[in-house]
């Protein structure tokens, strides 16, 4: 490995005696040799285990580490065990201590788990159909806890942390604007450019302009817009609060007689249920703007075609469908994120994967949620 | 990395004992307009205990981190095994760092790691072990440390405050090192569980010819393992020595620091200990 190591590989030479053998170790013996030095450790037994007395000489040894010790001593308890006399020879005092330091004691064999594919399998589904609806479970308690606290906040409002609410929706709405008026705009000219060319073949590309009103206002501005912030908002929401948790900085919170849903999590959730249907609005223009771009310079309908045209297809409760549900998003966001950041344990791992479990979760309640609002606003047919 | 260097370890270690392991010169550490350390020097001999007191703030932390190449200086020179760390190409580099273990204040375990694991975690990237072997020596270096068998599987969020110092002490000392790195070794554990991590650390020094560099607040830590204590105060060490030295140093903050409200109380009951000693003593078994 290094030069030091290779120029003096640990090494045992057999020398016959006049009484039994001697087994000369000469070299270094030390972790740094690695592979070498555990063979040599076992080709000492190796060579000694025929014989009825050994002696193992240290004279020539130059170094001697906890490892080195440790197999000279294992191979004296292997040859005693096979009724091999062993006796030390030339040893130096402050090898002597750590030899003795390092005798050999037997260490239980560590547990092996034990395997089986299909037993595994079936207890892993077994536990994550329970684990998700006792997550469930939870989720629905957290949602009291938090309809309560804020109850409690909103009969005693001097306990509002306006401050904090401000920071986050600083963090949360104002600094996402552009990329969300970014990624809108991208798919807003992304979905014109298709209606235009897929709709030419039926001579009816001026309907492109129903489709991006009606498609961006009812579904993608406030899907991709919550999408974007359970990525962005609801990653950093369980971050903060799973390493809060891991320094006990929610244990200080709770025995100092302050509720971390009041303090922490209150300000983070109001954030995101003010910022979401404002962001909504802004990715909403943003992507009819995309479209009107597009629609422009690809399909060579002017702006004020565009204006009239999409004054046509969509009327207020078109917008009012999107922007409705971004409050909505922003609770399930809010909530699944704070959850999951107080269900942070001890380690690291922990951490990361409470974070991805919180996006995960989010961004999949977020597309069940438009799904359960296409069903409710049909069959009210709004 | 030099043969002679590393060889050192066992003979003659005792014959030069006055090696010099780390070599710190005219170092200057700022950090912005905050200078931290001023024109340090530092040496370190080989096989002994060299205790760095100082006020919180003075720089030993970062005189650590910076012996460690955590920190850059501004200006001066490190040495450690007579190497500059930062003039090495990276697989000296390597190699230098193999030689020496740290344990960090607040133990710095990896969480996702087992104990094992992580006593394991430097022999499995470094060397090229056998599991089997690998499993023994962690556990000897377990026993080493005091920690029982069973602290093994264990995680580091389930260990008391003083068994997360043994087991990171297991790990400092993974590759049988020849120079470790202690940050507040004793801070945080109660005088019993202080004592006994002291003890421990006097008795592996003994027995595997450590170099120990360690910071300390402890001073009873001091008077019991220490062979020369290094104060830092108006960022340079303004005395190195052995303790009874700067005992009787007349520097104001060495008088603050050993002849204040606590330091004092505990120098008396030791002086008074030591002169006990001084009396022809009586047979004990």
């Amino acid at each position: 490995m290094t030069a030091a190591a290779v120029a003096r590989p640990p090494k045992v030479a057999r020398q016959p005696s006049a009484e039994g053998v001697r087994l000369a170790l000469s070299g270094d013996w030390t972790l740094f040799a690695s592979q070498r030095l555990e063979e040599e450790g076992g080709r000492i037994v190796e060579e000694a285990r025929r014989d009825r007395r050994v002696a193992i000489d240290l004279a020539q040894l130059s170094q001697l580490d906890t490892a080195g010790a440790w197999l000279i001593n294992r191979a004296r308890h292997d040859l005693a065990r096979r009724d091999v006399a062993v006796t030390l020879e030339h040893v130096r005092p402050e090898y002597s201590t750590l030899l003795k330091e390092t005798h050999y004691r037997a260490f239980a064999a560590p547990s092996r788990p034990r395997f089986n594919v299909i037993f595994d399998m079936l207890a892993d589904f077994g536990e994550s159909i329970v684990d998700a609806l006792r997550e469930f479970y939870r989720g629905v308690g957290f949602l009291g806890e938090f309809v309560s606290s804020m109850a409690y906040v909103a009969a005693n409002p001097r306990r509002f942390r306006l401050t904090a609410l401000v920071a986050q929706i600083e963090m949360i709405g104002f600094r996402s604007v552009p990329i969300i008026v970014l990624i809108n705009v991208l798919v807003g000219g992304i979905v014109a450019q298709q209606g235009i060319f897929q709709l030419l073949r039926f001579g009816a590309s001026s309907y492109t302009v129903s489709l991006i009103g009606i498609l961006v206002l009812r579904e993608l501005g406030v899907l991709l817009t919550s999408i974007m912030i359970a990525g962005r908002s609801g990653s950093a929401i369980t971050a903060e609060l799973g390493s809060m948790k891991m320094r006990e900085e929610i244990d200080a919170l709770r025995v100092m007689g302050l509720s971390p849903l009041e303090v922490l999590i209150a300000p983070r959730v109001l954030g995101l249920l003010i910022s979401l249907p404002i962001l909504t609005f802004i990715a909403d223009i943003a992507a009819l703007f995309g479209g009107m771009i597009v629609s422009w310079w690809y399909g060579g309908i002017s702006p004020v075609a565009f204006a009239s045209l999409l004054k046509e297809a969509i009327a207020l409760h078109t917008f009012l469908v999107g922007i409705i549900k971004a409050p909505f998003m922003a609770l399930v966001i809010g909530l699944i994120a704070s959850m999951d950041g107080l269900a942070t344990q001890g380690s690291a791992e922990s951490l990361g994967r409470q974070v991805t479990s919180s996006v995960v979760k989010s961004i999949f309640m977020v597309i069940v949620m438009d799904g359960l609002f296409a069903i409710f606003f049909a069959s009210i047919d709004y | 990395m030099t043969g002679s260097s590393t060889n050192a370890n066992g003979a003659a270690q005792q014959r030069s004992s006055r090696d010099v392991i780390i070599s710190v010169r005219d170092l200057v550490i700022a950090f912005g307009d905050r200078t931290v350390v001023n024109g340090l020097d530092l040496d370190v001999y080989r096989g002994e205990v060299l205790g760095v007191v100082g006020g919180s703030g003075q720089g030993k932390s970062v005189l650590t981190r910076a012996i460690l190449g955590l920190v850059r200086p501004r200006s001066g020179a490190i040495r450690v095994f007579g190497q500059d760390r930062d003039a090495l190409e990276p697989r000296e580099r390597r190699a230098l760092e193999q030689r020496w273990g740290v344990l960090f204040q607040n133990g710095a375990l990896f969480s996702g790691l087992t104990v094992k694991q992580n006593i394991q975690m430097p022999m499995r990237e470094m060397r090229d072990l056998s599991e089997g072997l690998m499993d023994e020596l962690a556990m000897l270096k377990l026993e080493l440390v005091g920690l029982s068998a069973d602290a093994a599987d264990k995680f580091p969020s389930e260990l008391s405050g003083g068994m997360v110092k043994r087991a990171a002490l297991a790990r400092a000392l993974a590759l049988d090192p020849e120079l470790v790195f202690l940050d507040e070794p004793t801070s945080g554990l109660d005088p019993i569980s202080a004592a006994e991590f002291d003890e421990l650390i006097g008795t592996l020094q003994r027995t595997l010819g450590l170099t120990v560099f360690m910071v300390t607040h402890d001073l009873d830590s001091l008077y019991s393992i220490c062979d020369r204590v290094a104060a830092l105060a108006e960022h340079r060490v303004i005395a190195a020595g052995p303790l009874e030295t700067l005992l009787a140093s007349d520097h104001p903050w060495l008088k603050a620091y050993f002849h204040g409200v606590r330091g004092g109380r505990l120098t008396a009951a030791r002086v008074e200990q030591k002169d006990e000693e001084w009396k022809p003593a009586p047979t004990t078994p």
